[in-house]
């Protein structure tokens, strides 16, 4: 603690110098927007490219499944080797990419998530060419999905349309849990928030879709709350390890295995020892 | 002893010992014989002490978490320290768990502690019948003993469930849910039964509150009447031992109770007590607060009941929906056969087993001595295929988290299991009867040959051979002394004045299900194999080689190694 403030003592600037640091960088903030802010036409130019760069990366990455112009593919067995994107929205295409879970390496039950392959600018150029084809949900603000300064109230909110809305596929705890014919929910422990927006708007696979008119955008930010502090709750975890948080399954695992298990060896060793040792 | 003491005692402590000695013949006691009563030392006799001390425990947390709990399903608004549940309606049972766990000093401790003792109570009576079963310590005159444990066993597992109810968190509820369908699956009374159970519509204002007098009180009360009288069975017949040199079916060898016994269970009290505390305090078990309070719209994967009801969920699980229409009513098999049927056959064939097979041996004498589960291989398979089922259902009621863990798929588990819980039993009826056999053939080899010395002899002839040394009468007694069993005689089919006897149907049945326990069984050494194998081995120094294996003994019972 001492060494702390004896170190910043060191430090310690004019009182002024946090103020004159602040006008400059507004100044040189104010000039540098006003020299590079794009005006209505020159937006709408910068768009046009993003979305050519987006359909060039398209046809490298994305077409083989998905078509040309994202019109979808049917494979000879009549399923889908990949489904059509017309109206899926900027939404869909940021989430799928930046959880990696698109391109799809092989298919499977269900695209699992990976390291993401694209870059942040090649994201927002592939949902800009996407959005481009129709309309639908867009990339949400980062206003939208901001949960630091969530009241109480609304946290234990989220907690209960949590508990209605999504618990059933994703567990108590967000651990995840098993869906039929292979598919899964995932664990949602260390999904941004911007993903978990993202997912509500979209529903992915079998997760249904949470539109505005469902769940309010507050609404959806208040589960991100509450899933956050869920996971913030947990350090450390009131009652010790957690198992897992799998529920009563890996409870009976480990009364039996540390318990029995344990009290079992115990009883060896003292029917072995003590007052009486034969052999 | 008490002499002793008393001479050497300074007065402060034999003044009030001798008063106290005068009022009540204390000291006296423990030269009495019931004290002197002796127990012998084996670990699997130290099971049901697992099982009576955690519900010591349960009993101790228990009385602490009544202090603080609130029975009652009326609606409070939180206002606790759980900032993530503050301000949420719920019942006050609910809230008062929450209390406990996050408000009452130790209260989480004490929660966690009762819940693991609850698990460990009920693993240990099971570990303790099944040693009870390979044994065959239920035989008479233990066979009511033997349904007092089973009682006891169905008893814990109600208790347990009812416990598990309490709290009213999401689990409590779903549980609660699944129990009404159960008894709502029960055609003609099911519905009236389920109305009566929880007084109007599940789930009501009354379910807590009944679940707690039976969880507290009657159950409770049941099981410490049950084990009283089970402990006052085990004191009045003796324990079980193990066949050895001096060891009959009229004395038992071991240590007298006061003191080495008595302090020994003292001991291992504490070391459950200890076990428990530190599963309590540092393993998390049934965080209610994440479960959320009972609300019937909600529902979370991993949604289980406890190890023990892991079998009914894993029936519903497997179960194909079935149902039929009769009169404009649904007949739910896909329920009923699952939740009620099938639990009560298996339940049924537990309780009834020492019956079932004193039927099949017409054996009505007295045992004190146990017999290896080698040397009852029908009865052990029997048991191992019981255990299949039971670890398969176990295995389908957590076939989620299964899927979820290894990557498998959740419908294939579920059909590979509908097949698995029919033909995995016989199979392990198979195995493990053929491994019991093989274990029988290589004692009645060791007893009959010795064992083996590794000392390699070369005869005159070039011929190698292993040498074999004759074993201690020990060790040849743990081999030879069980008895088996001859086939019950046929009844005549008409009786002496020519009337068909209805014995004889009976009798042929019970002749066929001998032949199946007992005919594959490897004839025991009798007295006359024995003195001649010795003598052969202690007159020369010979090689105990083929020769004599195939002078007296059927081919086919003994492999040539
Ligand atoms: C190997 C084939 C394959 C490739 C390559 C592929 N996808 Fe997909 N994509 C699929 C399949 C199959 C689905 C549907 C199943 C799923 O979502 O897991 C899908 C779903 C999607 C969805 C969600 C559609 C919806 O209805 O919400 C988006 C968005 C998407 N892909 C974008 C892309 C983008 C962008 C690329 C290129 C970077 C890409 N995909 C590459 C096969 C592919
Ligand atoms: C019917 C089951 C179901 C429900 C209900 C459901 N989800 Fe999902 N969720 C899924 C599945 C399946 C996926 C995986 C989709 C994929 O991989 O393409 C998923 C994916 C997600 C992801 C992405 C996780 C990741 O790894 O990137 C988030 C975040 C998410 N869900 C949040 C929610 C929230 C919040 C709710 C409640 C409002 C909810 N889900 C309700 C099934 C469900
Ligand atoms: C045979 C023995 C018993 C078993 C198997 C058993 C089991 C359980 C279980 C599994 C719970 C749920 C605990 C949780 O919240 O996680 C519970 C709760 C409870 N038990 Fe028991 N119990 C037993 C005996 C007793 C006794 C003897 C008492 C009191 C005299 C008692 C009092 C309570 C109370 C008050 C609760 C609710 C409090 C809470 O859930 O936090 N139990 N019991």
């Amino acid at each position: 603690m001492r060494l702390l403030s004896a170190r910043l003592s060191a430090r310690r600037r004019h009182p002024l110098a946090g103020l004159v640091v602040l006008l400059l960088g507004l100044g040189i903030a104010g000039g540098l927007y006003a020299t590079v802010a794009p005006k209505p036409a020159e937006a709408n130019a910068a768009q046009q490219e993003l979305v050519a760069d987006g359909r060039k990366l398209f046809l490298v990455g994305c077409a083989s499944c998905h078509g040309k112009n994202a019109e979808g593919i049917m494979n000879a067995s009549g399923s889908q080797q990949g489904p059509p994107l017309i109206g899926v929205g900027a939404a869909a295409v940021d989430f799928q990419v930046s959880t990696g879970r698109m391109p799809m390496a092989q298919t499977g039950a269900q695209a699992p998530r990976k390291d993401p392959l694209y870059t942040d600018e090649q994201t927002e150029a592939l949902a800009a060419f996407v959005a481009s084809l129709g309309p639908g949900p867009a990339i949400p603000a980062a206003e939208d999905y901001d949960y630091e300064d969530a009241t109480e109230e609304e946290i234990v909110r989220g907690g209960e349309l949590w508990r209605t809305n999504c618990t059933a596929c994703h567990n108590f705890n967000a651990s995840g849990g098993a869906l039929p014919d292979g598919k899964y929910a995932p664990s949602l422990v260390g999904v941004d928030a911007k993903h978990m927006y993202e997912a509500m708007q979209i529903g992915p696979q079998q997760m249904p879709v949470f539109s505005d008119n469902v769940m309010t955008p507050e609404d959806k930010r208040n589960v991100i709350a509450y899933v956050k502090h869920l996971e913030q709750q947990d350090q450390p975890n009131p009652g010790g390890f957690a198992l897992g948080s799998l529920g009563p399954v890996s409870e009976g695992l480990f009364g039996w295995i540390v318990g029995i298990g344990g009290l079992v060896i115990v009883t060896v060793w003292i029917t072995g020892h003590g007052a009486r040792v034969k052999k | 002893m008490s002499q002793q003491s008393k001479i050497n005692a300074p007065k402060s402590v034999s003044g009030p010992v001798t008063w106290l000695d005068d009022r009540t013949g204390l000291a006296n006691l423990a030269n009495k014989k019931f004290l002197r009563k002796v127990f012998p030392d084996h670990w699997s006799f130290m099971l049901g002490e697992i099982a009576l001390w955690s519900f010591v425990i349960l009993l101790l947390t228990g009385v602490f978490l009544t202090f603080w709990f609130k029975p009652s399903m009326a609606e409070v608004e939180y206002h606790g320290s759980y900032e993530l549940l503050r301000g949420l309606h719920m019942s006050d049972a609910y809230s008062s768990t929450l209390d406990i766990s996050f408000d009452v000093r130790a209260g989480l401790l004490m929660r966690q502690v009762h819940h693991w003792a609850a698990i460990l109570f009920i693993a240990a009576m099971m570990v303790h019948m099944l040693r009870i079963l390979f044994t065959g310590a239920f035989r008479k005159p233990r066979e009511i003993n033997y349904v007092i444990g089973s009682l006891l066993l169905m008893l814990g597992i109600l208790e347990g469930f009812a416990g598990y109810s309490l709290p009213d968190d999401l689990l409590s509820g779903t549980g609660l849910r699944i129990a009404e369908g159960l008894i709502r699956s029960v055609p003609v009374v099911g519905t009236y039964t389920s109305f009566f159970a929880f007084g109007g519509e599940f789930p009501g204002d009354d379910m807590i509150p009944r679940l707690y007098m039976l969880h507290i009180l009657l159950i409770p009360g049941l099981l410490i009447a049950l084990v009283t009288a089970h402990l006052v069975l085990l004191y009045y017949h003796k324990h079980t031992q193990w066949p050895g040199p001096g060891r009959t079916n009229r004395n038992v060898v071991g240590e007298p109770f006061l003191p080495i016994y008595t302090a020994k269970a003292g001991g291992f009290f504490f070391i459950i007590f200890g076990v428990t505390s530190l599963m309590g305090a540092l393993l998390q078990i049934n965080p209610v607060w994440k479960y959320g309070p009972y609300n019937p719209s909600e529902v979370t994967a991993g949604s289980q009941p406890d190890w023990y009801m892991g079998i009914a969920e894993g029936l519903l699980r497997i179960m194909p929906g079935w149902e039929t229409e009769v009169f404009g009513y649904t007949l739910s098999w896909n329920v009923l056969l699952p939740g009620v049927v099938a639990p009560g056959v298996l339940f049924t064939i537990a309780l009834l087993y020492p019956f079932i097979e004193q039927w099949i041996t017409g054996d009505k004498r007295e045992h004190h001595l146990l017999q290896r589960p080698r040397n009852a291989p029908s009865r052990t398979a029997f048991i191992v295929s019981l255990m299949t089922v039971y670890g398969l259902l176990w295995f389908a009621g957590g076939n989620d988290i299964i899927a979820l863990k290894f990557d498998l798929d959740l419908n294939w588990i579920t059909r590979f299991m509908r097949v698995l819980i029919f033909i995995g039993p016989p199979i392990a009826f198979i195995i493990t009867k053929r491994i019991c056999l093989g274990l029988q053939r290589a004692d009645r080899e060791r007893a009959l040959h010795g064992f083996e010395t590794g000392i390699i002899m070369r005869a005159p002839s070039g011929e190698y051979t292993e040498r074999h040394a004759p074993l201690s009468s020990t060790e040849t007694w743990k081999l030879v002394s069980h008895e088996q069993y001859d086939r019950p005689e046929l009844e005549p089919a008409v009786d002496e004045n020519g009337v068909a006897n209805p014995a004889s149907r009976r009798s042929r049945l019970r002749s066929k299900v001998w032949a199946f326990w007992y005919d594959d069984d490897v004839t025991n050494v009798s007295r006359e194999e024995l003195e001649e194998a010795h003598s052969h081995t202690d007159g020369h120094h010979r090689a105990e080689g083929t020769e004599v294996e195939g002078a007296d003994e059927p081919s086919e019972l003994e492999p040539k190694h």
